[in-house]
């Protein structure tokens, strides 16, 4: 499997390049606490075109970084350094990876032909209302993932107007009737917000890449 | 031109060291004796703890070990992968665990420093002894309000930015200048702060390469950003602070400011908690009046001992 370094300031990624082909590639976004898979998951398995897996900062073959400070934000930065490379794209994501799909497709809706949202580790997110945060210190591992990705990742703050308003900048600046689609089973808030908005397909994960496929 | 500036009253740290932030090195500053009891200062935004200079002396002279940090990517601190709100929280932990253990302390936070400290007391209280606020209680979103769709529009814009600028940042760096120049720029965010303080500020908080000099601030990070977080979220853990607690608020209007006034926070204020309003002062309120501020928070906090 070819694995191409990306740079996102100080951080490395691996993008590997999971089956090989023309067209536009299918980028997939692990879960949280996840890496890249090795293989195809099945239901991708009909996407015509080659098949890409990113891993997030602190996960897989990434950069761990010092002393943490993850949003899913950052993660955003790490997709965009990918599609910077990659061109146009279909992203399909597990979990946080979905989440991350979300942001991707309303901050680049010119380059991000679709996204699906699939159940995974790190769907759900934190609250969505302020809470006392858990200011806690943990022992340093050096091996991914990265505990403070754990924590950090697993507890970030979905609020369902900010999902909404990323879903309005997915609609708005795509080419696609419905850029996103919801296969997750399990809808936390703002994924149930998201699933009901104009503009978002319901579709299972090989309808909605044979939809986006074209 | 000479390199060395001083300022009426500026006085430098007395003893500096690091703390270890789980492998960020945090550069702490202090000024007066190490066995006074402790009060914490807590810088904004794109500061730095010698932005205190004039400012701490004043309490050091009153009785209080007076401590100060860099935040991450701030200052003498260390530069590192990723910067957040959480992140900055922890580091401020292990600062108070390197400082204090346990005791309760007094603590200052001054704009950002100030929302900071306001969830710290919010998640652990028992490190708090009394809390001043300078002018860092954001009420609401920086700019208008916006109905949904301009809302949206804006969202647009800044990630687009945000991420015109993560894309550039693995070979960002600072522009150099000199002493004269780079306070000139930083004067554009500090317009009420005088042309002799800001050049001390560089001569003592910027680096001085080769071919000029530049502001310590890590190039990767940009005021503003995106995200889910809202800075009132501050302002809603306000209200339910046991420890005494001292706003202050200002009245003019700067870049760095959250334009919050006193009818936006009484309803959050803490039970028992005091609220100072200075209509014809800005942001930078201990800078422009170092003494008043002082005192002001020496009576507040009362005997050290």
């Amino acid at each position: 499997m070819n694995v191409t370094t990306l740079r996102h300031n100080r951080v490395e990624l691996a993008l590997h390049e999971i089956r090989g082909g023309a067209g536009r590639p299918l980028l997939l976004l692990h879960g949280l606490g996840e890496a890249s898979p090795n293989r195809v998951p099945s239901r991708a398995a009909a996407w015509p075109g080659p098949v890409y897996g990113l891993d997030f900062t602190g996960h897989g073959a990434s950069t761990i970084p010092v002393g943490g400070g993850y949003t899913a934000e950052i993660l955003l930065g790490d997709v965009d350094a990918a599609v910077t490379h990659l061109g146009e794209v279909t992203i399909y994501g597990r979990g946080l990876g979905g989440y991350v799909a979300l942001l991707a497709a309303g901050a680049l809706p010119d380059r991000v032909l679709g996204a699906v949202i699939a159940d995974g580790p790190g769907l759900t997110g934190g609250p969505t209302e302020p809470i006392s945060p858990a200011v806690v210190r943990l022992a340093a591992d050096r091996r991914p993932p990265d505990p403070y990705a754990l924590l950090e990742l697993g507890r970030d703050l979905r609020p369902v107007d900010y999902a909404l308003d990323i879903v309005r900048l997915a609609v708005g600046g795509s080419e696609l009737e419905e850029p996103i689609d919801v296969a997750a089973v399990f809808r936390p808030p703002w994924l149930d917000a998201v699933a009901a908005a104009p503009g978002v397909a319901g579709l299972d994960v090989p309808e909605a890449l044979a939809l986006y496929a074209g | 031109m000479t390199d060395i500036r001083t300022f009426p009253g500026a006085r430098p740290p007395d003893r500096c060291h690091r703390v270890d932030a789980d492998g960020v090195g945090i550069a702490v500053n202090e000024w007066g004796s190490a066995t006074d009891p402790v009060l914490m200062l807590v810088h904004g935004g794109a500061d730095f703890s010698r932005t205190f200079d004039v400012f701490a002396p004043l309490l050091a002279e009153a009785g209080w070990r007076v401590v100060a940090w860099d935040h991450r990517g701030h200052g003498d601190s260390d530069h590192t992968h990723l910067y957040s709100f959480d992140a900055d929280l922890r580091d401020a932990v292990q600062v108070f665990e390197a400082v204090a253990g346990h005791d309760p302390v007094a603590v200052l936070g001054h704009s950002k420093g100030g929302a900071i400290m306001t969830t710290l007391a919010d998640a652990q209280p028992f490190r708090f002894r009394a809390f001043v606020n300078l002018d860092g209680i954001p009420y609401r979103r920086p700019g208008p309000d916006l109905a949904d769709h301009q809302r949206t529009e804006a969202l647009g814009t800044e990630v687009a930015s945000w991420l015109t600028h993560r894309r550039r940042t693995a070979e960002g760096i600072r522009k150099p200048g000199t002493i004269e120049e780079l306070a000139r720029r930083r004067g554009t965010m500090n317009p009420r702060l005088s042309t002799e303080w800001l050049e001390y500020l560089v001569s003592v908080g910027a680096r001085h390469d080769d071919d000029g000099w530049r502001w310590k601030l890590d190039p990767s990070m940009r005021m503003g950003g995106f995200g889910p977080w809202r800075p009132e979220w501050a302002l809603f853990r306000m209200a339910g602070l046991a420890v005494p607690f001292l706003g202050v608020l200002v009245g003019a209007e700067e870049p760095m400011g959250w334009g919050t006034l006193p009818r936006h926070v009484e309803r959050w204020m803490p039970r028992h908690g005091r609220l100072e309003f200075f209509e014809d002062l800005g942001h930078f309120i201990h800078i422009e009046q170092p003494q008043m501020v002082a005192d002001m928070v020496l009576e507040f906090l009362g005997d050290p001992a």
